[in-house]
């Protein structure tokens, strides 16, 4: 999971913030409350996921308490990737 | 239509006629016919000209009788055939037919207060020389420009900033300050421009250069009644504002069909400019020729809508097709004339139109400019009713579905989840108590682009606010106002004048000596717009209600009826389909960007990089990306590498001359 938590915050990191915030992006920040991401970057991040870990996501799974921080992400993730196999 | 420049040397010398001919060399786009230069004691005016009135006579800068009063002109005074009648009966007596001598006339007779007189859309200077004064006015709403400096003694205006950088020894720098407000709210906020010590005389202002001081004064601003007397009372109210309404437009569109050339119309597909077009229609016999740009891109395109309005109407309709490439190879000249940073490609496929219709011969067009800022027609508006009304039930679920009615044409805003919807769009607590409600989502969006500037500009901008600004030039009745009219007055007093008759509009016409009025800037039309109960403005949540009424039969059902779709053009996305564009790659190098120091090289990196693999489609992006291009272009072009390239040689022989 550290490998999952490392490769979701340089995406992060890469698609939203252009390579700032390493220092600064905190695993329980809040995508929406820190404007990390505009409103269509939640489809980004969608795609990103799907594409990267071969999952699908429901649109009922679309919600801040799966997507909206780095923590979220990685416990959506693990869930989901528990599920799958 | 034309171009205006000028001097007054503060120290008393005489102006070199050299510079007021490299000033007006560079707004001869704005004025390919004529060009002359005058200079007395202290002073020097310039101008360009573009024959629409009085073909013969109408030759500037004009004098009256003693030579005491010397004017240049750029713009139309609509209602100057009444305002003629009306000296004529004073006896007041004339020379010419032109609109430049009754403007000259009138500030004879009423001096400064005859702005107030004026219907129309202008930029003037009257060099007094008796009084040993200059005297720059500029219309309401900001439709033509004019900017000036101070620079080495020496008072220097003109219609673009170019000519005034035409003066050698002017300093050409960007203001960090004003690049923060176009990060912020698309706009500067004149009178700043991008430009260090580069002012832009607001719209409504006009200013006076008398003993070595500048005094500014405001003749005219917005206004609407307070909240409390701006309510609809009844089906009666609804039917008197939309025949009164009505009566306005079609007065306001028949003067501006003033001209000695033919006249010609925008077609967007949408109602506005369908309306205006039905009512010149009305009121002339001419066939009349209409021109609209058509998307290679489907979710952009309105073709289909533009032709069943050209068919209803009945009109010789010309369209251009633009494609991706033809975006991106056009936007280094855009800049070129926008002077400014944009965040979205929209003015290129107008560029682009323009042109089309100086290929037809036609130097006039009349189009729907204003209608949504005045009756209400701008998505915002929407979204901000919206956000109060959920804001005032957070817990309903049924309520921020609504989001979704917001914004049907954007494909990547449909596919989103409702819980990023309200979250996105939502009211936190203290946003509703902001004087700035309205605005807010759109200037925190954009806000979050200052993540690319460099640390130096960064640490230049400091803690400063940007809407400290604004918030210090609130008129004084705004606090009273409905929100809907506050929403109104934000778009109207910056987007307006800075972008959309700017950006959008003066600037991208003229590159092709093309003139636009907008019946709906009437400023008759405006005042009683503000008077409108916004309820009738947009009803629940039906955009540009009271409009849609009076456009009832005058326009097809299906234009009157569609979903407001607001003009856009493919953004970032058209400079990387197709041809690669070495000015992209050049500008925004890892190398330029550092040397040009207004932005972080490896952020821009990695969006260039986000663009190339095709990964960027939300608007934050897009804007990042058109906004950062764009700036470096205005570095490039002005900063770095301006030159001075026009002079006489350019004109037709014999129409230069210097008078002293």
């Amino acid at each position: 999971m550290q490998n999952i938590q490392q490769e979701l915050r340089q995406f992060v990191i890469d698609n939203f913030l252009f390579g700032h915030g390493n220092g600064n992006l905190r695993n329980d920040d809040s995508f929406l409350d820190k404007g990390i991401i505009d409103s269509t970057g939640v489809l980004e991040l969608v795609v990103f996921l799907e594409e990267k870990y071969h999952i699908k996501i429901h649109d009922r799974e679309l919600v801040p308490d799966n997507l909206d921080s780095i923590n979220n992400l990685v416990r959506f993730l693990e869930t989901k990737l528990q599920h799958a196999s | 239509m034309c171009g205006i420049a000028g001097i007054l040397n503060l120290d008393g010398q005489r102006v070199d006629p050299d510079h007021l001919v490299r000033m007006a060399g560079q707004l001869r786009h704005r004025g390919p016919d004529d060009l002359s230069v005058y200079t007395d004691k202290a002073a020097g005016l310039a101008h360009t000209r573009l024959s629409i009135i009085d073909l013969a006579s109408g030759k500037q800068p004009m004098h009256n009788e003693d030579k005491s009063l010397s004017i240049v002109f750029n713009g139309e005074i609509f209602n100057y055939i009444e305002l003629k009648n009306d000296l004529i009966k004073k006896g007041v007596r004339f020379k010419t037919q032109s609109d430049t001598e009754v403007l000259l006339r009138l500030y004879e007779q009423k001096g400064e207060e005859c702005v107030h007189d004026l219907n129309g859309q202008w930029a003037f200077a009257i060099w007094d020389s008796k009084k040993e004064s200059l005297f720059l006015s500029r219309d309401r709403l900001g439709v033509r420009p004019l900017f000036y400096t101070l620079a080495n003694g020496a008072f220097l205006f003109g219609s673009e900033i170019k000519s005034i950088f035409a003066v050698p020894s002017v300093f050409r720098e960007i203001d960090p300050v004003a690049l923060d407000q176009i990060f912020t709210f698309w706009v500067t906020v004149p009178p700043h421009t991008i430009f260090k010590n580069i002012l832009e005389l607001p719209p409504g202002h006009f200013l006076t250069v008398q003993n070595k001081q500048v005094s500014l004064k405001k003749y005219w601003a917005l206004d609407f009644p307070p909240a409390a007397e701006s309510v609809a009372d009844g089906a009666a109210t609804e039917e008197r504002y939309a025949s009164d309404l009505l009566d306005l437009l079609i007065d306001a569109t028949r003067i501006r069909l003033r001209s000695d050339v033919p006249v010609g119309a925008y077609l967007s597909g949408g109602l506005d400019s369908s309306l205006i077009t039905a009512l010149i229609r009305k009121f002339t016999n001419a066939r009349l020729k209409t021109f609209s740009v058509a998307f290679d891109d489907p979710e952009f395109d309105e073709g289909s809508y533009q032709n069943e309005v050209a068919r209803f109407l009945d009109t010789d309709h010309h369209e251009v097709q633009c494609d991706y490439s033809e975006i991106a190879g056009a936007f280094p000249s855009v800049i070129w004339h926008t002077e400014k940073p944009i965040l979205r490609t929209a003015p290129a496929p107008l560029y682009i139109l323009s042109e089309l219709v100086r290929n037809h011969g036609y130097r006039v067009v009349l189009t729907g400019e204003g209608a949504d800022e005045m009756f209400g027609g701008y998505d915002i508006f929407k979204e901000a009713k919206i956000r109060t009304f959920c804001a005032a039930q957070p817990d309903s679920s049924f309520r921020p579905l609504l989001y979704r009615r917001l914004y049907p044409y954007q494909q990547a805003m449909q596919r989103q989840p409702d819980a990023y919807l309200s979250a996105f769009f939502g009211a936190r607590p203290q946003d509703q108590n902001s004087e700035f409600f309205s605005h807010l989502p759109r200037w925190q969006m954009t806000s979050k682009l200052k993540m690319f500037f460099s640390a130096e500009v960064k640490s230049q901008i400091g803690s400063r606010d940007a809407s400290d600004i604004l918030r210090m030039a609130l008129p004084p009745g705004y606090f009273a106002w409905d929100g809907f009219c506050q929403a109104q007055y934000l778009e109207s007093a910056y987007l307006l004048p800075g972008y959309i008759l700017s950006s959008q509009g003066d600037r991208v016409a003229m590159a092709h000596s093309v003139e636009g009025r907008f019946p709906f800037l009437d400023y008759r039309v405006v005042e009683f717009a503000s008077r409108i109960p916004p309820s009738l403005k947009m009803k629940v949540l039906n955009e540009k209600y009271l409009l849609k009424r009076c456009a009832g039969g005058l326009v097809p059902s299906s234009i009157s009826k569609r979903h407001k779709q607001p003009y856009r053009a493919p953004d970032g996305k058209s400079f990387f389909q197709g041809i690669r564009h070495e000015y992209v790659d050049a500008l925004l190098s890892p190398v330029r960007i550092r040397q040009d120091g207004l932005f972080d090289p490896l952020a821009v990196e990695r969006l260039v990089e986000k663009f190339r693999k095709g990964r960027a489609i939300g608007v934050r992006d897009n804007m990042g990306f058109v906004g950062i291009l764009s700036a470096q272009l205005v570095v490039d072009q002005f900063v770095k590498n301006f030159g001075v390239t026009s002079s006489y040689a350019e004109y037709p022989a014999g129409t230069a001359a210097v008078c002293h």
